[in-house]
């Protein structure tokens, strides 16, 4: 399956990653100013951006094969879509016992406890955009979408 | 081929997903001495909470039987394995014929004989039904008495405050959850269960209980008497082997099996809380009585019961649980005098952060309230890395993967997900 990379040797740690990831998962997926300033609680990034100067890179779910969090969920609502590889946690059935966190060697998911508790990670942007938006919005590409044999570009 | 998978839990279904892998068509049967869909056992103090319905309750979608082409039959125990014959035979008497059978009969609670259990108002607190029970029982502000602050008797310590009950633990060792929490993390726990008007007894016991046709109280083994209307016993759980008994299955203390999940008897595998598995960190054989154990040794049963070669790399035990909020995650050992300890505690915030390490491998870790990210220490753990050039890092709560030397990053992260 297609996966996003990261180049750290292009990554300046801006962190539009995340404000384009945060607006694709609002209601308005295409507009940076409404997502901030009209939605409560904001969704959170669902990609990590790690920096210790002067590295930085990016990271999100990195939708293991073998996912450790599909495995380990206690209720079910972590899967792996059989059809296009992505793992997706229902957030209507996750009950925030952070399982998946405690079993992620990423360190991927993140605890969401302002509203229902519900982990959150990455989705591929599945039914949102065809390229993930923390990849269409780096403004250096420092995220690539590619397959996985595929090579760096 | 002829599958027969006796338990409907998390050690089944994954058997199931595992068998459905390589085997599209072979018939299956799934017997549950319960009659509900597959749920998530976790979720009954949830339940008793009121914080999930029924029907956020099932571990795989209502459908699920049909879609994967299984025959369920629920609320039907079975009471004997002809292994011969090569059939299951059900307490009404029915025979269910196998050419592969998968025993995921999980765990049940152990009750140990105290004198009066017989009277009303007692539960155990492991299936729906007990939740179920406990919940008509409830009425008004009941005061209950809890023998075990182990996970179990912890969460149902929970979930009754949360009802509005008077709630008194009554635990053997000096601490809660003694058998993955260390003194230091034991105590914050405590702090924050009392803040919620939960009273513990420590090193104690409940001696007899009192009443008439109904609980009314309990005797201590100090001789101090303790009032309650609702008594429940969560002492641990054990391996629920009843069915295996007279049987030529070996038993240990769980069902013994090898790496496949194999019992050397032909055809007949076992996994999850009935079963006696390999312990990554520890290196010996034993029941991991955690979920995500069971769906991987159940995974790897289904595989090798439709004809793959499927190998158990071993598990570890860990837990991630919550008491209002405050979280906790742990894993492997937690810490002794066999071991190297790095800790960082700070009680106003009450954060705790313990690695345990062993000649510079990971081996444990304790992690209290902060807790984000922690699975990069459960995959160091499971990949037996040796991370003596960075193990003082491993204690802060930011933790990533810029504190990780180089090239092991790189490694991993361009792995892109292939562990
Ligand atoms: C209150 C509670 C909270 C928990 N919380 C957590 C948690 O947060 N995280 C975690 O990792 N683990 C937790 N656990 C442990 C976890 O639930 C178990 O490890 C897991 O359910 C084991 O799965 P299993 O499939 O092996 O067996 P079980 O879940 O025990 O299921 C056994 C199945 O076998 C069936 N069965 C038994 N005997 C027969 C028979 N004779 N004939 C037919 N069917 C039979 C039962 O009906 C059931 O379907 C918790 C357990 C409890 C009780
Ligand atoms: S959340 Fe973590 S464990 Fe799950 S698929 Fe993503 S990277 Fe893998
Ligand atoms: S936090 Fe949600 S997704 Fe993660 S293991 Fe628990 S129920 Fe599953």
């Amino acid at each position: 399956m297609k996966k996003v990379y990261a180049r750290e040797e292009y990554c300046t740690g801006c962190g539009l990653c995340q404000v384009h990831c945060i607006t694709a998962h609002s209601p308005y997926k295409d507009n940076i100013v409404k997502a901030y300033k009209k939605t409560f609680p904001r969704p959170l990034p669902r990609v990590i951006v790690e920096e210790q100067r002067p590295v930085s890179f990016a990271l999100q779910c990195r939708h293991c094969e073998d996912a450790p969090c599909v495995k380990a969920c206690i209720t079910g609502a972590m899967q792996r879509d059989p059809a296009t590889g992505v793992v997706n946690n229902d957030e209507s059935r996750c009950v925030g016992c952070w399982t998946c966190i405690l079993v992620c060697p990423h360190g991927a998911v993140a605890r969401d406890e302002r509203g229902k508790k519900a982990a959150s990670k990455c989705d591929m942007c599945s039914g949102i955009h065809e390229v993930p938006a923390c990849v269409a919005g780096c403004p250096n590409g420092a995220l690539e979408y590619r397959g996985e044999r595929e090579k760096e570009a | 081929m002829e599958y027969c998978i006796v338990g409907n839990s998390a050690a089944a279904i994954g058997a199931v997903e595992g068998i459905r892998k390589r085997d599209k068509t072979g018939r299956i049967t799934v017997v549950s001495a319960e009659i509900y869909h597959t749920y998530s056992r976790p979720l009954i103090s949830y339940y008793l909470a009121g914080k999930v319905k029924i029907d956020k309750m099932y571990y795989r979608p209502l459908g699920f039987y049909e879609h994967n082409g299984i025959r369920f039959i629920g609320g039907k125990p079975a009471a004997a394995l002809d292994t011969k014959g090569r059939k299951v035979v059900l307490a009404c008497g029915d025979e269910i014929p196998y050419d592969r059978l998968l025993v995921a009969t999980g765990g049940k609670p152990f009750v140990p004989a105290i004198d009066g259990l017989d009277k009303k108002n007692i539960f155990t607190f492991h299936k729906l039904d007990d939740v179920k029970a406990i919940e008509k029982a409830l009425d008004g502000r009941a005061r209950a008495i809890i023998i075990g602050a182990g996970l179990i008797g912890m969460k149902a310590a929970e979930a009754l405050s949360c009802l509005g009950a008077e709630v008194i633990v009554v635990e053997l060792a000096n601490r809660v959850l003694s058998s993955i929490l260390d003194e230091q993390a034991g105590a914050l726990v405590r702090d924050v269960m009392e803040n919620h008007g939960i009273r513990f007894v420590f090193e104690n016991t409940v001696k007899r209980v009192l009443g008439e046709e109904r609980v009314t109280g309990v005797e201590l083994a100090d001789g101090n008497r303790l009032e309650c209307d609702l008594l429940i016993v969560a002492i641990g759980v054990i391996p629920n082997t009843d069915l295996v008994k007279n049987s030529p299955v070996p038993v240990n203390r769980g069902i013994v099996v090898n790496k496949k999940m194999e019992t050397g008897l032909p055809g007949i595998y076992a996994a999850g809380d009935v079963a006696e598995g390999d312990d990554a960190v520890l290196g010996v054989r034993r029941v991991i009585p955690i979920l995500p154990n069971a769906y991987r040794q159940g995974e790897i049963a289904g595989l090798n019961m439709a004809g793959d070669e499927a190998a158990f790399s071993g598990g570890f035990a860990m837990n991630a649980i919550g008491f209002f909020g405050y979280s906790i995650a742990t894993a492997g050992v937690p810490g002794g005098p066999d071991y190297e300890e790095l800790a960082v505690l700070d009680p106003d915030e009450r954060t705790y952060r313990k690695i345990v390490l062993k000649n510079n491998r990971l081996v444990g870790f304790i992690a209290m309230k902060d807790i984000n990210r922690i699975g990069m220490l459960t995959g160091l753990i499971q990949e037996g890395t040796n991370v003596g050039s960075f193990k003082e890092k491993l204690v802060k709560t930011d933790f990533g993967y810029l504190d990780w030397p180089c090239e092991l990053r790189r490694e991993r992260v361009l792995a892109g997900g292939g562990l």
